[in-house]
């Protein structure tokens, strides 16, 4: 007998009334980061996996049974999906008591053992001792976990969170994230975030999928996509700030090296045999990847692509300080590189001093060039 | 006094409440939740018997219900008896005089519980009759009780349309309100300003208890 296909698989194409093409899988314990601008259509598509909301065309399946084709005309009712959904303002019933509200989810009435298992959940989120709260009398916290323990009982195939974070203070966020991550560990159905905090789908997500005007752009492991994102739209929407554009001047396998010609300056990058020498491309670097060359004591990274430049504007973020560096020989936008404040203290670094600094070979990254856009820089954010 | 009358009114309100009510929950919640072309049309009709004089409203449904009408001919040729001037001639017409009674306040209650409130519910797997039950229903009592104390009250004070469709017939089409006018007429103000206090004093308790239920649900809420 061949195995039953698991997790989740949804294909999702739509024009109106929110654009829609978005393909995506998850697998069971593992959770999949939907990130992207809000109104791109992130609820939409938990809304149709969960069957609230008609998709024009796609497929949903879950743990091999269809929940939905357009083709086939299949469309399994909400109720017999058996989805846990975590909503945005997390939905609680305001009338029930949060035990009351986790046993709603359990499908039954008053009885003993769905009592029971709806206080081992309460237990399960660390609600035990607020059964008998009601939503309003709990912080927005305790909520989210009712919220959490609701989902959870209907023993869910998979489990959609959207924004579950949003409505809470930065400390109870980061302790709701915490006890996410300790819950994960015992939850085997596929789990999707939907979130636009991209620090929060790096930290939650095993995986991450940009979306983009309801387009999936990129899915992958959230260190790659950050590392590697595959245009200059997913990198503007993970917030990368130095992406350019280039031509190939020189592919090396030998030496591990792919030539770019960035105006005037040639910059030397890690191997890419994607590309042809003449290739028109954008490239990006992360601004922690632009390392300041040392006045006094200049090391002998100074020999990796150095560029040279005129500080322009500094931004302090905590500890830690953004430059703008307007490059010699690039009339374009700027070089931001992110640096701690006491090195930019002591190296003297100040708007209109003038400053060298490498680019580290191996964090550039190439990609294919999205349009020619008339001017070679892309960055206009700093 | 005329208890016969007075007990007519408390029928017909009754009966009025027991029909309507049921009925307009899922008008309300249809209005409440749905978008459609015309929409606007069908909330102007339901809303009608709010600014249409009584008399009016009475008329067509004299003409409406009366015998030449086909509502009235199907009725009698069923019943072997006119649908006007009768208890089941007025209880229809109760029933279409207090609709927007009935419905404008459930559906001010419905509009009130969220979308995804209800999405909550249908991811708890709840059928449509137990979402009804256990979250809806519960969750617009306030809107509800209010509909039920004005399409009670209302029943009990109608004059016009009870008058134009139901006439004077004691025991059969005589209400409260019409025997008042006919003791005022007959110079028994005794028993029009008995009546009139029995009424003032029952439509005092029905709002009382409709705030109190509706201000408890509220403290139940938060």
């Amino acid at each position: 007998m061949a195995d039953r296909p698991t997790g989740l698989d949804a294909r999702l194409v739509q024009d109106a009334p929110i654009p829609l093409n978005a393909r995506l899988r998850c697998e069971p314990g593992e959770v999949l980061a939907l990130v992207g601008p809000s109104g791109g259509g992130k609820s939409t598509i938990l809304c149709a996996i969960a069957g609230l909301r008609n998709i024009a065309e796609g497929r949903i399946s879950c743990n091999g049974s269809v929940w939905y084709d357009s083709e086939k005309r299949i469309n399994v009712a909400t109720r017999l999906r058996r989805v846990g959904f975590v909503f945005q303002s997390y939905a609680l019933f305001p009338h029930l008591s949060a035990l009351a509200n986790v046993m709603e989810g359990l499908g039954s009435g008053r009885n003993g053992g769905s009592e029971r298992r709806a206080r081992e959940l309460l237990e399960l989120v660390r609600l035990g001792g607020l059964e008998t709260r009601r939503p309003s009398e709990l912080s927005g916290g305790q909520q989210q976990r009712v919220a959490v323990a609701r989902a959870l009982a209907r023993d869910p195939e998979v489990l959609l969170l959207d924004e579950p974070f949003s409505s809470v203070d930065r400390a109870t966020r980061q302790r709701l994230h915490r006890e996410l991550g300790h819950l994960r560990g015992r939850l085997r159905m596929p789990i999707v975030l939907v979130t636009h905090d991209l620090e929060e789908a790096v930290q939650l997500g095993d995986r991450m999928s940009i979306l983009h005007h309801g387009q999936t752009l990129q899915e992958g492991a959230p260190h790659d996509i950050m590392a590697r994102p595959a245009n200059r739209e997913v990198a503007r929407l993970i917030d990368l700030k130095n992406i350019f554009q280039a031509r190939i001047a020189g592919q090396r396998p030998g030496a591990g090296i792919t030539a770019l010609a960035w105006g005037s300056t040639r910059l030397e990058a890690g191997y890419n045999r994607r590309f042809a020498v003449g290739d028109l491309v954008d490239w990006v670097i992360p601004s922690g990847s632009v390392i300041l060359h040392r006045r006094r004591r200049p090391s002998r990274g100074i020999r990796e692509n150095p560029v040279h430049g005129r500080v322009e504007s500094m931004v302090r973020l905590g500890d830690t300080v953004i430059v703008a560096v307007k490059v010699d020989a690039h009339a374009g936008y700027p070089l931001f590189m992110s640096m701690p404040v006491h090195a930019a203290e002591r190296n003297s670094v100040a708007p209109g001093e003038r400053v060298g600094v490498s680019l580290v070979r191996s964090d550039i990254h190439i990609m294919p060039a999205l349009q020619p856009d008339g001017h070679d820089d892309a960055n206009a954010d700093p | 006094m005329d208890w016969n009358a007075f007990l007519l009114s408390l029928k017909l309100a009754g009966w009025t409440v027991a029909i309507l009510l049921p009925l307009s929950v899922f008008i309300a919640r249809h209005l409440a939740w749905r978008r459609y072309a015309g929409k606007a049309f069908v909330e102007a009709a339901l809303a009608l018997p709010l600014v249409l004089p009584p008399t009016v409203l009475g008329y067509y449904l004299l003409v409406g219900l009366g015998r030449a009408s086909p509502i009235g001919q199907l009725y009698e040729g069923i019943f072997g008896g006119p649908l006007v001037f009768t208890f089941e001639g007025l209880l229809i017409a109760s029933i279409i005089f207090n609709l927007p009674f009935a419905v404008q306040p459930m559906q001010r209650a419905f509009e009130n519980i969220s979308e995804e409130i209800r999405d909550a519910a249908a991811c708890c797997g709840m059928t449509s009759w137990r979402k009804l039950w256990r979250i809806e229903l519960p969750l617009a009592w306030p809107g509800l009780m209010t509909a039920f104390v004005l399409t009670f009250a209302h029943t009990i004070g109608e004059f016009g349309v009870v008058l134009m469709v139901g006439g004077s017939i004691p025991g059969e089409t005589r209400t409260a309100a019409i025997a008042i006018y006919d003791r005022v007429q007959a110079f028994d103000n005794a028993a029009a300003g008995a009546m009139s206090a029995l009424l003032l004093v029952i439509s005092l308790i029905a709002i009382g208890i409709a705030n109190l239920a509706t201000s408890r649900a509220g403290a139940r809420r938060g």
